[in-house]
């Protein structure tokens, strides 16, 4: 559990965590972010922004519902315009806090313990946004529940050969897993909460919360156990719901979408973007809250790596699409290919290429990859790329039909931008009613690793 | 708790003491059970792995529910969609198999890790007997640092082996800082 203090060639990186700190100072520094910091003017500026754009959802949401879908710049051909591109987008930014909770806690990289609560948290708000754009795109989503398999009326039943259904298992059983494992990592930081509380009323919410929870090492075993077989069931969830994605694309037989390599260019892009949010969100966490000494310089750094390693899988994935399109010889997909990069969205093409292949070769610098400031451009950069890259997907594919005369343009109109942007400030005070009142860094991941945990008993036994 | 009315119920829940260390805890526990304690527990404010084997702790129920719950799912997300597909909704459409297999298997996939999922985390919460919004330990007022920085282990006093004196004398042997009764 005891992280060497690594020196990495010229630059120093840092340790996991600051040696320095004890059982008592981290639990401490933790909780009282919830408990004891006063509500600061940047938390209340940061919620004001995030209420104001989310006021561009309502207002979306309402004129969508009075007038229909039409008031989105659909049209047919381009039958699946913002929503669906929003819809992944958000979904593969979720994809970040599973990876790191669940895959890193695997791969026994406790490094994450310090990051994985924030990545969940973003995780859901993600899936809570892109739940939005699908349940809206139906058209009624006031009979969404159709999806659902239920005995009805009707005697109808969902299709179970269509990807969209699976869609909507994979993401419902997605936000349902990451929500339990969420909860669960939680209840002994409720109850470090529920002890540390100043006021009554914290210690009851907190004690509520916490199940009663006493730290029990009989609970603790069983707590592990589940932990690990949580974060197994997760890992391959995980795969499986960006997989279901991709299907929605991949099964359809639209040049640009029939591809085998979608599954997994798609798994790969999701965690880069969402890996690429992390750094985002918690680049200026950290120094608001002054966790220098929690989220140190080799989460930055190793953050910065894994965001290189999938970028450099997703432009793998765009190079084999380009290849294939122009290797099988099927006019229709040389078509599609060439007026990808060449036709009406080709700038889209190029910017995606620019934020997406371009931009993170700077990580392979590591004077790059210790400056924060850097990162988080690059970061801002790569969430706009990996949005360009849905947009290209969905649009330049669908935009020129198989003849001619079905050809169009798309162009969202102020409705989807509303929605789109009014998403972004849902998950914005979503992220900061979460700083707010919940320890966004697992308080006792954190204490596994430092050196009061380490386990040495007295010789005389 | 109407039927344990009638039964004799020590006002004493057990003898608790604090340790500094895990270590200390880890050793105390070790010795606890060596010297015959059966109904002790450790308290510590994160998981010690050590603690299991010192306390020979090894409750695998959380692994078979799991195992139970994603069989369980993968039959229900299976048989859901072939039973909608060939029976319930059966579609005719060029006269391909109404089961077919590679097309269910995303939904009993997803059936199978929600069922299982689901399973072990309140499998987990309810074998530790969760939630509890009571219990005995909290009633020494320094337990509060059980969930921050501090290590605790408690003989109960329902333990055959259980004696005030003796008890106290053996914790206290442990290197225990503080020990105290616990009240019911």
């Amino acid at each position: 559990m005891e992280q060497p203090v690594e020196l990495a060639s010229e630059i120093k990186i840092g340790p996991v965590i600051d040696p320095g700190l004890s059982l008592a100072a981290v639990s401490d520094k933790i909780s009282s972010i919830v408990l004891k910091r006063k509500t600061t003017l940047g938390w209340m500026v940061g919620v004001f922004i995030g209420f104001i754009l989310l006021q561009g959802l309502l207002t979306g949401l309402t004129w969508l519902l009075m007038k229909g879908v039409g008031v989105w710049g659909l049209n047919i051909p381009v039958g699946w315009g913002f929503a669906i591109i929003n819809f992944v987008w958000w979904i593969g930014i979720g994809h970040a806090g599973t990876l790191i909770s669940a895959i890193l806690l695997l791969l026994n990289q406790s490094w994450r313990n310090a990051i994985n609560r924030f990545a969940e948290a973003m995780t859901i708000f993600a899936v809570m946004c892109a739940g939005i754009f699908p349940i809206f795109h139906t058209g009624r989503p006031w009979l969404a529940y159709w999806l659902f398999p239920y005995p009805n009326t009707m005697s109808m039943w969902p299709q179970f050969r269509s990807p969209l259904l699976w869609d909507v298992f994979a993401v419902s059983t997605y936000f349902t897993i990451s929500a339990v494992f969420w909860f669960i990592g939680l209840v002994p930081d409720f109850a470090t909460l529920r002890d540390s509380a100043k006021h009554r009323w914290q210690a009851v919410i907190y004690g509520f919360l916490s199940l009663g929870w006493r730290g029990s090492a009989r609970h603790w075993q069983r707590y592990e156990k589940a932990s690990l077989l949580l974060a197994g069931l997760a890992t391959p969830l995980v795969v499986s719901v960006h997989t279901v994605v991709s299907f929605d694309f991949a099964v359809s037989i639209v040049p640009g979408w029939h591809t085998t390599i979608f599954p997994p260019y798609f798994v790969a892009g999701a965690i880069y973007s969402g890996f690429a949010m992390v750094l985002t969100l918690m680049i200026p966490v950290r120094s608001i809250y002054s966790l220098e000494g929690v989220i140190t310089m080799r989460h930055i750094n190793n953050m910065a790596k894994v965001t290189l390693a999938t970028g450099l899988i997703v432009g793998y994935g765009y190079t084999m699409e380009a290849f294939f399109g122009w290797y099988s010889a099927n006019k229709y997909e040389q078509f599609m290919i060439w007026n990808r990069m060449t036709g009406p969205y080709a700038p889209f093409y190029w910017a995606l290429i620019f934020c997406n292949i371009i931009t993170p070769q700077f990580l392979w610098s590591k004077k790059i990859r210790t400056n924060l400031m850097a990162i988080w451009i690059i970061s801002l950069i790569v969430n706009v790329g990996m949005w360009l890259e849905r947009f290209v997907i969905v649009v330049t594919s669908l935009h020129r039909d198989f003849l001619p005369s079905s050809w169009s343009m798309y162009w969202p109109t102020i409705w989807d931008w509303a929605m789109y942007i009014g998403t972004i400030g849902l998950f914005t005070v979503l992220i900061f009613l979460f700083i707010r009142a919940l320890p966004m860094i697992t308080i006792f991941e954190l204490r596994m690793l430092l050196p009061g945990a380490k386990v040495k008993e007295p010789v005389a036994q | 708790m109407s039927g344990h009315a009638l039964e004799e119920v020590s006002p004493v829940y057990g003898l608790m003491a604090e340790f500094e260390t895990a270590g200390q805890l880890v050793a105390a526990a070790r010795k606890t059970r060596e010297a015959g304690y059966k109904k002790f527990d450790a308290y510590s404010p994160l998981p010690l792995h050590e603690l299991d084997e010192a306390m020979d702790l090894h409750d695998n129920r959380v692994g078979w529910f799991t195992l139970c719950g994603g069989l369980t799912g993968c039959t229900v997300g299976f048989s859901l969609c072939s039973w909608v597909s060939a029976l319930a909704y059966p579609l005719n459409i060029g006269g391909r198999q109404l089961i077919s297999i590679p097309m269910f298997i995303p939904v009993t996939f997803e059936c199978t890790i929600l069922f299982a999922g689901l399973t072990c985390a309140f499998s987990m919460i309810l074998l530790n007997g969760l939630p509890s919004p009571y219990h005995p330990v909290f009633n020494w007022d320094r337990f509060v640092t059980a969930s921050k920085s501090k290590f605790f282990l408690c003989i109960e006093a329902k333990d055959k082996k259980y004696d005030p004196e003796e008890t106290k004398a053996f914790l206290a042997g442990l290197g225990a800082e503080e020990i105290a009764e616990v009240a019911q």
